[in-house]
């Protein structure tokens, strides 16, 4: 059996399972389509979140990036899941007592206005576009890289998948595929991992093969990988050439924007209670540094094999002298080179590829194909490789789902029905949800498969939006009974205003004066988000002080919210 | 969903918020020191010592730092449920 069968084998098998939970896990009413019913287990949901989270970026790109940024790569690993620290310390266990649907729901509620509603709405809408363009290309990048399908009709069928399960089953529907969908990519992130570690280390476990000794040799693999990108000119695997500072803010951005992204937030209101929404974050941390403390290692052993293949080695089978013992460039390096994603100019002439720092390089790699060229690279079995596709296929269309919802649920809930027509019923809401859904999922397949070219750059974007405003906003509503209605509003237009302004000129105005000299503190547009909602405190802080307190109904509603489910406080007459 | 809320006096009510506050400061205290200390500030000063074969404070921040998340979340979990029983406000669990 050959690797295109196993490709189309997983593929269609996982596919026809996604349509099946779809049609079993139908939603019949709004608190179906929005929130399940309030009433999935945690540990379900927890897993239901770690698919949502955990996209095409995460599955496809991370541990490539890692690959060649060494110990730089730390900020997406620490990055990433620090933030479910703060989502179940800060926000899950409250925003559920909250008890409504949406993240605009409790702004729109907390700060009494309309204004911070629909702010918050729109930032909900662009982010989640954002993030979704991403998720739609990554689905017709694996159809037209590993089944010779073209890419358009790539996002085509992932367009009709998601179309399927979301339109019709709503967060039911989502929940129950997002399970199936956490299985397989979890599976097909640790089998080859698992194969590549026993084959470099001599240990099956990724996470100790990740700081054991390179098998027979009595070096640890880290020293020896670090030996050998030295000598070639890198930086030290172990090392970075950014700053404490960058480090620093870009890490917090990521944490931050993490958890004040609605996506993520919206699946703690699935579950049936306050200290439900603690042990979901618990068991979404869980399933997710399954994946995380996995990458790291994915990421050396890749950097370790494509050294160790490519570098020195004799491109045309021809030239090679078999009895001298030279290298021969692998045919996945040529497979992939038809891709374009990976390139060879044979600048020195001597028909050898060169791969080291500087002008004298020879081979240029896109990071995004390390864990799908992986299996290749180790040479595994072709049933492997189709697991890895469906594997990356499951992670992109679980977090397009989980997207969606928030996308749907923005429009006809939050724009819809608390802002426009308040008097709509329960049954015109939900109907209203569904044209949403489909509408969203076309749109997005046309930015899947028209990117605006700045889909990549654009990521920053949600990350430093989400920190810059979200964040302190729904801090600030729970733990800060005097916010008002004013200083929420002025911090979040100075959030986002800053942070919009400092990536807009970096990232689109003036990318090239986008050097360490000319950021402001020598921060990266990346990391600015920090700084955004640092801001953000300082101005709603500063002007609720000087402005009246919140009326009294909101501020008892501050109360109930931080007592546990089932609770409320007293209060006199 | 179904059921009466009960309800609790304002002094129980401040004294429970008071002892989560106390709390979640420590743990993120704990939080910051593994991921922003141990992971980036002091790692130059870590990678002198070794975990396995990794400099410790490249290990931390690709490793380390996650696990300890984790332990902090379950540790919440636990500590708040005790909490909760102390102050006669537990939340019904299945």
């Amino acid at each position: 059996m050959d690797a295109n069968f196993w490709t189309w084998f997983f593929v269609v098998g996982t596919f026809g399972l996604y349509i099946g939970i779809a049609i079993w896990a139908r939603a019949s009413s709004t608190d179906d389509f929005y929130v399940a019913g309030h009433d999935v287990p945690p540990l379900v949901n927890g897993m239901a979140t770690a698919a949502d989270w955990m996209s095409a970026a995460s599955f496809i790109s991370m541990a490539g990036l890692i690959a060649f940024m060494g110990y730089g790569g730390s900020i997406y690993l620490m990055g990433w899941t620090g933030g479910y620290v703060l989502l179940a310390l800060l926000f899950a266990p409250y925003l559920r007592k909250f008890g409504k649907f949406t993240v605009p729901d409790f702004v729109g509620d907390r700060y009494y206005s309309d204004a911070a509603r629909t702010v918050a709405a729109l930032c909900a809408l662009f982010v989640s576009f954002t993030y979704i363009a991403g998720q739609m290309k990554g689905v017709g990048v694996a159809f037209s890289s590993f089944l010779g399908v073209q890419f358009e009709v790539g996002v085509f069928i992932g367009m009709g998948i998601v179309f399927f399960y979301a339109v019709l089953g709503g967060m039911k529907g989502i929940t129950y595929t997002q399970v199936a969908q956490y299985c397989v990519l979890i599976f097909a992130y640790l089998v080859p991992a698992i194969f590549i570690s026993l084959m470099i280390t001599g240990n099956p476990v990724p996470q100790l093969g990740f700081i054991g000794e390179v098998k027979g040799e009595g070096i640890s693999m880290l020293a020896k990988l670090n030996d050998t990108v030295t000598q070639l000119g890198f930086t030290s695997y172990t090392s970075t050439d950014k700053s404490t500072i960058d480090m620093f803010f870009i890490t917090m951005a990521l944490m931050v924007g993490t958890a004040g992204l609605p996506h993520v937030i919206i699946r703690f209101f699935t579950v049936p209670s306050a200290a439900g929404a603690r042990k979901s974050a618990g068991w979404a941390l869980l399933f997710i540094a399954l994946l995380y403390t996995t990458a790291p290692a994915v990421g050396a052993f890749a950097r370790y094999n494509f050294v160790d293949t490519v570098h020195q080695s004799t491109y045309d089978i021809n030239d090679v002298n078999i009895n001298s013992g030279e290298k021969i460039t692998p045919q996945w390096f040529k497979d992939w080179e038809k891709t374009g994603l990976l390139k060879w100019d044979d600048k020195n002439g001597d028909g050898r590829l060169q791969y080291v720092a500087g002008a004298e390089n020879e081979v240029h790699v896109d990071r995004d194909i390390m864990v799908l060229a992986n299996p290749q690279i180790a040479a595994l079995p072709g049933w492997v490789i189709g697991l890895v596709v469906a594997g990356g296929l499951a992670a992109a269309l679980s977090t397009a789902a989980g997207l969606l919802l928030v996308i749907s649920s923005s429009i006809s809930h939050d724009i819809g029905r608390r802002l426009l027509l308040k008097d709509m019923s329960d049954k015109q809401e939900l109907r209203l949800a569904r044209v949403a859904a489909a509408i969203a999922v076309v749109l997005a397949g046309l930015l899947g498969i028209y990117p605006l070219g700045f889909v990549a750059q654009v990521v920053a974007f949600a990350f430093g939006l989400a920190a810059a405003s979200f964040f302190p906003i729904l801090l600030l509503g729970i733990f800060d009974k005097r916010m008002n209605k004013e200083g929420a509003i002025a911090g979040m237009l100075t959030g986002i205003g800053f942070t919009a302004a400092y990536i807009i000129y970096f990232k689109f105005i003036n990318p090239a004066a986008s050097t360490p000299d000319n950021w402001l503190f020598s921060i990266s547009p990346e990391g600015i988000g920090t700084l955004g909602m640092l801001l953000n405190f300082a101005v709603s802080l500063t002007v609720s002080r000087l402005t009246p307190p919140p009326p009294k109904h909101v501020q008892d509603m501050v109360d109930d919210i931080r007592v546990p489910s089932g609770f409320v406080v007293e209060r006199g007459e | 969903m179904a059921g009466q809320l009960k309800s609790i006096d304002e002094k129980t009510m401040r004294a429970y918020w008071r002892a989560n506050i106390k709390l979640m400061l420590k743990l993120l205290a704990i939080w910051a020191l593994v991921s922003f200390g141990c992971g980036i500030l002091f790692r130059p000063f870590l990678d002198q010592f070794s975990i396995g074969g990794a400099p410790l404070g490249f290990w931390f921040a690709q490793q380390g730092a996650i696990y300890v998340f984790l332990i902090l979340i379950v540790v919440y979990i636990k500590a708040m449920a005790k909490l909760e029983r102390k102050f006669g406000v537990s939340q019904d669990e299945d």
